[in-house]
């Protein structure tokens, strides 16, 4: 699949002894909306960590826009990433974590602007203007002087994005975001992602266990377990008709536990 | 033996001379050791294996031996290696160094307490590891550890007579010197002690107000 802006070939992950990824191979279109769903351990939150270079693998290749992001080449042949090459490949990527991970001795808007002024030298004035829009997006403009633990989880979450945003990336990596949540503050998050999905033309990776919000936001769902992909497909399908066993038994206890898919 | 306040009167500008220089061995010692302790610290998280090992050596080597000897090293051991150094210059190195293995093991301390994820999200925003260092990680893990690293400096303080054995004119020598001149020890170590009371009983509300600026927050 060459028009692939995503393409993970037979990749492999272990952490000493334990395999969490498994001769992986899927990709992504350009824009697309991808959920990553399944129990806990199954590897779906290692693909981004991968994605964004917190993590390495084994073996396999992974590309982003066709470019290799764990080699480079080097008359003629794949050598080892350097740092100068992980760090251009990471300008397309954007994450956010489930634990927010601002920089507390910030305040909301330097939070914003630091990594457009120090990675893209980004004059002072013009990155203040560009995350004051940013943070109007999220609507958080009133707090732009506020210092992170001032805020509300929902607004650390909403900051977050609006820092990752500020970079302008192609690929947005949403990892169990609403995870550390109180449920009165899961939807203004989710809200600011559902402008974000039918705003932008940005690909988007979503590691949830937010079922409800995946069915509807989603473009195609995966289905991880032990490191593999069980299933995929659209979401009408996956949700309300799913083939393999192992899907059925991990929707089965989703809604066990209360949630609407 | 009785008190005599007229001849306190007499030495106490010699004491207040080498109060001055204990002062400035005390405040450059401890800059040298504040900038040399977060070198060390920084060298021994180096991913290169022998430079983490030679600077981890050092570091135990300095601390596992005493000031005294290392300022008798300074200033007259090198000389005979060509390296000649000025009283002054050899104390504030000494006390610097021998400090300064004190202060990495505050700063390392420090470091490590940064959250995982601070360094996660620093590289999710693609910054380098130098500016992940200057703009996120030391701001955040330098201000819990001043109440500490100001503890050290306040015991280096205290440990400036021995700068006298190299013949540094600090507090402690001037007033060995008039006792001995004079034939009188009473008034001369008695001054010397209130005038490192005083001094230590500024620092302790000193360091209190260090320690409730600085509390973490997070």
């Amino acid at each position: 699949m060459t028009d692939a802006i995503i393409d993970i070939d037979r990749v492999t992950k272990r952490y000493g002894s334990h395999t969490v990824l498994q001769d992986l191979c899927f990709s992504v279109r350009p824009g697309e909306k991808l959920a990553l769903i399944g129990p806990s351990g199954s590897g779906k939150t290692t693909i981004l960590r991968t994605l964004m270079t917190l993590e390495t693998i084994e073996s396999g290749t992974i590309r982003i826009d066709g470019e290799p992001l764990f080699q480079m080449e080097r008359n003629g042949s794949l050598v080892p990433a350097d740092e100068a090459h992980l760090h251009r490949m990471r300008t397309r990527i954007g994450m956010v974590f489930q634990l927010f991970n601002l920089f507390p001795h910030k305040c909301v808007l330097d939070n914003v602007t630091l990594a457009p002024m120090l990675t893209k030298g980004v004059r002072k004035a013009d990155a203040e203007r560009r995350a004051m829009e940013l943070l109007d997006l999220v609507g958080l403009a009133d707090k732009a002087h506020a210092m992170p633990a001032q805020l509300s989880g929902g607004q650390k979450q909403r900051v977050a994005i609006a820092r990752a945003l500020a970079l302008q990336p192609r690929i947005m990596l949403f990892d169990e975001v609403t995870s550390a949540l109180d449920p009165e503050l899961v939807e203004e998050v989710l809200n600011v992602m559902r402008m974000l999905g039918s705003t932008t033309d940005m690909t988007m990776l979503l590691v949830t266990h937010e079922m409800s919000f995946a069915h509807d936001f989603a473009d195609r769902v995966l289905f991880f377990d032990r490191g593999r992909i069980v299933e995929e497909g659209p979401p009408d399908v996956l949700f309300t008709n799913p083939t393999h066993e192992r899907t059925q038994a991990f929707l089965k206890k989703i809604i066990a536990a209360g949630q609407r898919i | 033996m009785e008190w005599d306040w007229e001849f306190v009167r007499e030495i106490m500008p010699m004491l207040l001379d080498g109060l001055r220089i204990t002062l400035l061995a005390t405040l450059l010692g401890s800059i040298l050791a504040a900038v040399a302790g977060l070198g060390f610290a920084l060298l021994r998280r180096s991913k290169s294996r022998p430079v983490a090992r030679i600077t981890g050596f050092v570091v135990e080597f300095i601390r596992g031996t005493p000031l005294l000897v290392q300022l008798y090293f300074l200033f007259y051991v090198l000389p005979e290696l060509g390296l000649l150094l000025s009283p002054l210059t050899a104390g504030v190195v000494g006390l610097g160094l021998h400090y300064a293995t004190y202060a990495s093991e505050v700063f390392r301390a420090g470091i490590d307490n940064t959250p995982r994820g601070q360094w996660e999200a620093a590289k999710a925003c693609n910054l380098t590891p130098y500016q992940t260092w200057r703009h996120v990680i030391l701001p955040q893990a330098i201000p819990p550890m001043i109440p500490a690293l100001a503890n050290y400096f306040v015991a280096m303080f205290k440990e400036t007579p021995l700068l006298s054995a190299i013949t540094v004119i600090e507090l402690m020598s001037e007033a060995r010197g008039v006792a001995n001149s004079n034939y009188r020890y009473l008034e001369p170590m008695t001054m010397v002690g209130v005038l490192f009371l005083c001094i230590s009983l500024i620092a302790v509300p000193a360091l209190h107000l260090l320690e409730r600026r600085f509390r973490p927050t997070r």
